[in-house]
């Protein structure tokens, strides 16, 4: 990051992410995560005798909707509410440094919450045929999914000092942007397009089908940029 | 390091928290920040600090402006904010390295100015620990030592002794004092005896505005009114008001004579006299030609807790 002139990102990073594995909430929401997808793997597995990762790529944008804003409820509220915002930003760092230290904190969490479901991509490997390269891209697009909802979390805890609004505002914008290619029936045809392209359920699909679309890569990347963007300005509203 | 504020306002909405507030700390200055809660000190500390601009007015920190070149000015503070807030979950040591990292200070130096830290705030036996389980005495000197682990030119430090019992204020004041030496430190109270015991100058503001600004002993002198005798008489007669009372209002230059009690021929009186006088030597005459006896004679003197009470209740 030094690279970059933003030299404090990482004592911040690292800050945040001892504090993630220092607190048991983490370990909390990740054993629920881990829990909900393996029952649905398995039964899956046992029941329907199929093997194979599409159960996964499914179910896991559904558990993020609950997931991510619980993650990033408290990066930023927390400390509002315990004054440690005022001692963080009357130190030499600007705001977006302290923006992107936890973003990336979040991110390394998720990606740790991600790696023990490659178990289950070795199962299939083990008792049937597995393609790597959906399972590749279907892990990428995961991971930038998770970040854009990571850096909407920021956002929403940057609202507020009250961790559970934070967790309600970032559900509903994640829940909007998942739901925009599910109402495409009942708009008029001119709209569906635009719509569809806004979803982000779309382009994850895309990605996890193997097709890596610079499209959808722009999508991913924007949003993300906008999203953080939009923290660091509400970070400085202070000053306003 | 001087610090400069002009004509400084800021305002919540319709609300002025702080109006025209205009002052310059000298270098190797400690500042006394005095007034009652929500005069405007936390406020105005915030400004400098760079938490938050003000409306209007402008504040310089060594020449730099506050808003235009504000990572220069947090570069040269050490602030500890009201309520101290620290991350409960990290140790001693960890918050310290992390503190120090913030203020670009890594490896080596970083190091060496955390065990200075943790050794000149005491936090030795304490430096393991997280700070969730510490004591308040034992969290303010960490507070401290955040402040100052980037060997600050300037020292901000709101209510550094709230919350505390007696003996930690008196300890952190003297850590505060041996610290302050050579830095340019502003510090906000509203306990006076800490005024006194510890700045070079005082500040009062009230209601968002500076009523006074000087010395404490300038202070008190300044706003020492008229002066008051207490007196304590056994006399043995039984209506002090017809038969002492008059006596004592013939003396030159009082104004004012209060009986504050009487029983069993003992009498307390407040003698009020014009600023400057001193009626005590003719008091003492006086009781002496009636054949009295003289029990107490004492001269009220002007506290600073006078003086703000004066200026902070209008």
């Amino acid at each position: 990051m030094y690279a970059f002139g933003l030299p404090n990102v990482g004592p911040i990073f690292r800050r945040e992410v001892q504090s993630y594995f220092n607190s048991p909430a983490a370990y909390v929401v990740i054993v629920v995560f881990l829990a909900i997808i393996g029952w649905f793997f398995t039964s899956n597995l046992f029941l329907m005798n199929v093997a194979s990762m599409r159960v996964v790529f499914e179910l896991v944008p559904l558990v993020f909707l609950f997931f991510i804003p619980a993650i990033t409820m408290r990066l930023l509220a927390e400390e509002k509410k315990t004054g440690t915002l005022e001692l963080l930003t009357t130190k030499p760092v600007r705001d977006s440094e302290i923006i992107l230290g936890k973003f990336f904190a979040a991110w390394v969490l998720l990606a740790a919450t991600l790696v023990p479901t490659l178990l289950y991509a070795v199962t299939v490997g083990l008792l049937g045929s597995l393609d790597l390269g959906p399972v590749f891209t279907g892990y990428l697009g995961l991971f930038l999914m998770g970040g854009v909802y990571i850096a909407i979390g920021l956002f929403a805890s940057s609202l507020t000092e009250n961790q559970i609004v934070a967790f309600i505002i970032s559900f509903l914008i994640i829940l909007a942007l998942f739901l925009l290619d599910k109402v495409l029936l009942y708009v008029p045809e001119t709209l569906a397009s635009t719509l569809e392209y806004l979803a982000i359920d779309f382009h994850f699909s895309n990605i996890a089908r193997g097709v890596i679309d610079s499209r959808n890569i722009i999508y991913f990347g924007s949003l993300l940029g906008l999203s953080l963007y939009l923290a660091t300005v509400s970070l400085e509203r202070r000053k306003w | 390091m001087a610090i400069s504020v002009k004509n400084l306002t800021k305002k919540y909405g319709e609300q002025t928290a702080v109006n025209d507030i205009s002052f310059e700390v000298k270098t190797g200055e400690i500042l006394g920040f005095l007034g009652p809660n929500g005069a405007g000190k936390t406020t105005t500390m915030k400004i400098i600090t760079c938490y938050m601009p003000p409306t209007t007015g402008v504040v310089e920190v060594d020449g730099f402006d506050i808003y235009h070149h504000s990572l220069e000015v947090r570069k040269k503070i050490g602030y500890l904010p009201e309520m101290n807030p620290l991350y409960h979950d990290m140790n001693v040591l960890d918050y310290l390295e992390y503190s120090a990292q913030l203020h670009g200070l890594r490896g080596g130096p970083a190091t060496q100015r955390i065990r200075e830290m943790v050794h000149v705030c005491g936090l030795e036996p304490v430096r393991h620990k997280d700070i969730g389980e510490m004591s308040k005495g034992f969290r303010q000197r960490v507070g401290l030592a955040q402040a100052m682990i980037h060997e600050p030119d300037v020292l901000i430090l709101d209510e550094p002794t709230s919350g505390l019992d007696p003996n930690q204020i008196v300890e952190i004041r003297n850590l505060i004092k041996h610290l302050g030496r050579a830095k340019t430190v502003i510090l906000s109270t509203h306990i006076l005896s800490e005024v006194q015991a510890t700045c070079d100058r005082v500040l009062i503001i009230n209601d968002g505005r500076m009523v006074a600004d000087g010395s404490p002993e300038q202070l008190q002198q300044e706003f020492h009114g008229a002066e008051t005798v207490t007196l304590e008489i056994r006399s043995g007669v039984t209506d002090p008001i017809e038969e002492i009372v008059p006596h004592l209002r013939a003396l030159n230059a009082v104004t004012n004579v209060t009986l504050l009690g009487h029983a069993a021929g003992v009498s307390q009186f407040d003698i009020h006299t014009e600023k400057g006088s001193d009626v005590r030597e003719e008091a003492f005459r006086l009781v002496v030609n009636h054949g009295w006896t003289l029990l107490e004679m004492h001269r009220k003197v002007t506290t600073l807790e006078e003086v703000f009470h004066k200026l902070t209740t209008q």
